[in-house]
């Protein structure tokens, strides 16, 4: 791999930020981690708006682990900027959720979501599912180019 | 209840091979095959042949080649985008193209994820077992409709 992998994670809560952060660092080998704690500064992220200017120091997502319940700007509407975005759109964005509502699952799909997981509620279940989301999206899963702004 | 895989592949070998592969992995889905982009839509609408949902089910995931005569894949994923009750549906591009122009055009036409196809049966059986693991078991399935 010629440079590691940035996820950009998308979580308001620090303990879960944390938990998915550890999970990554523990399971996951040359992954690059950056978090953001709402939609609005998800979408300055992407959008490559102050603070997030300087690319060496921010790049570029080639995934995003998104949670839905946010405050300031939710995940749905994170994910309808994200589409919307002719240079951004094709972006892999995995919801990351504590949601097991059947409609919350639609409606991410509906908006575009690539992939949806439940948060468990444990270090090891989280362990578990960035593994398997590791398993999946980081090794054999070709991924689109990352966004060049 | 077993997940039901719809695979899109016009190569004969191939879909032998894809066959065989999730027989060897041992994974409980149930497969259908249509052999290019037009029959995969027909399926998708229950179009004449397809009509009866019994015999052909609506699937959970879609094994989607590129390269196909009639209709290509990246055909079937503009159709499906514009279908409401179906654009939901879980789609793994399945192909041997590693150009970049076609993994970023899948993307954008809303394809879920993008795999290489493997040379070797092994490495075959092995990537059948992982969509099962991942599409059909950690991640959540999306409900779809005609």
């Amino acid at each position: 791999m010629a440079r590691s992998l940035n996820i950009l994670l998308v979580e308001d809560n620090p303990d879960d930020a944390f938990l998915v952060s550890t999970a990554v660092e523990r399971t996951l080998a040359g992954i690059r981690v950056l978090l953001v704690k709402n939609g609005q500064e998800a979408i300055r992220y992407l959008a490559g708006e102050p603070p997030y200017e300087d690319r060496s120091r921010h790049p570029s997502p080639d995934l995003i682990l998104l949670d839905l319940k946010m405050p300031v700007m939710n995940g749905f509407e994170v994910l309808d900027w994200i589409r919307s975005k002719p240079g951004l759109r094709r972006l892999p964005v995995i919801v990351l959720t504590g949601s097991l509502l059947p409609e919350d699952t639609q409606k991410a799909y509906e908006a575009g979501a690539n992939s949806y997981l439940i948060k468990p509620l444990d270090f090891d279940g989280m362990m578990r599912t960035i593994k398997n989301m590791g398993d999946f999206w980081l090794s054999g899963t070709q991924l689109p180019d990352a966004e060049r702004s | 209840m077993s997940k039901r895989v719809l695979i899109a592949e016009d190569d004969p070998t191939d879909i032998f091979l894809l066959q065989r592969a999730f027989a060897v992995a041992e994974v409980p889905a149930i497969l259908h095959v249509v052999r290019d982009g037009q029959e995969a839509i027909d399926y998708l609408e229950g179009e004449a042949s397809y009509a009866d949902r019994q015999a052909h089910p609506l699937p959970d995931l879609l094994l989607l080649d590129l390269k196909m005569p009639k209709l290509n894949g990246f055909d079937v994923l503009s159709w499906l985008k514009r279908q409401p009750g179906l654009k939901r549906l879980l789609v793994t591009v399945l192909t041997s193209s590693d150009q970049p122009q076609d993994i970023n055009r899948a993307y954008d036409l809303g394809a879920n994820s993008y795999l290489l196809k493997p040379h070797g049966s092994q490495e075959l059986s092995d990537l059948v077992k992982r969509v099962q693991k991942y599409w059909l078991e950690v991640n959540q399935v999306p409900v779809t409709s005609e």
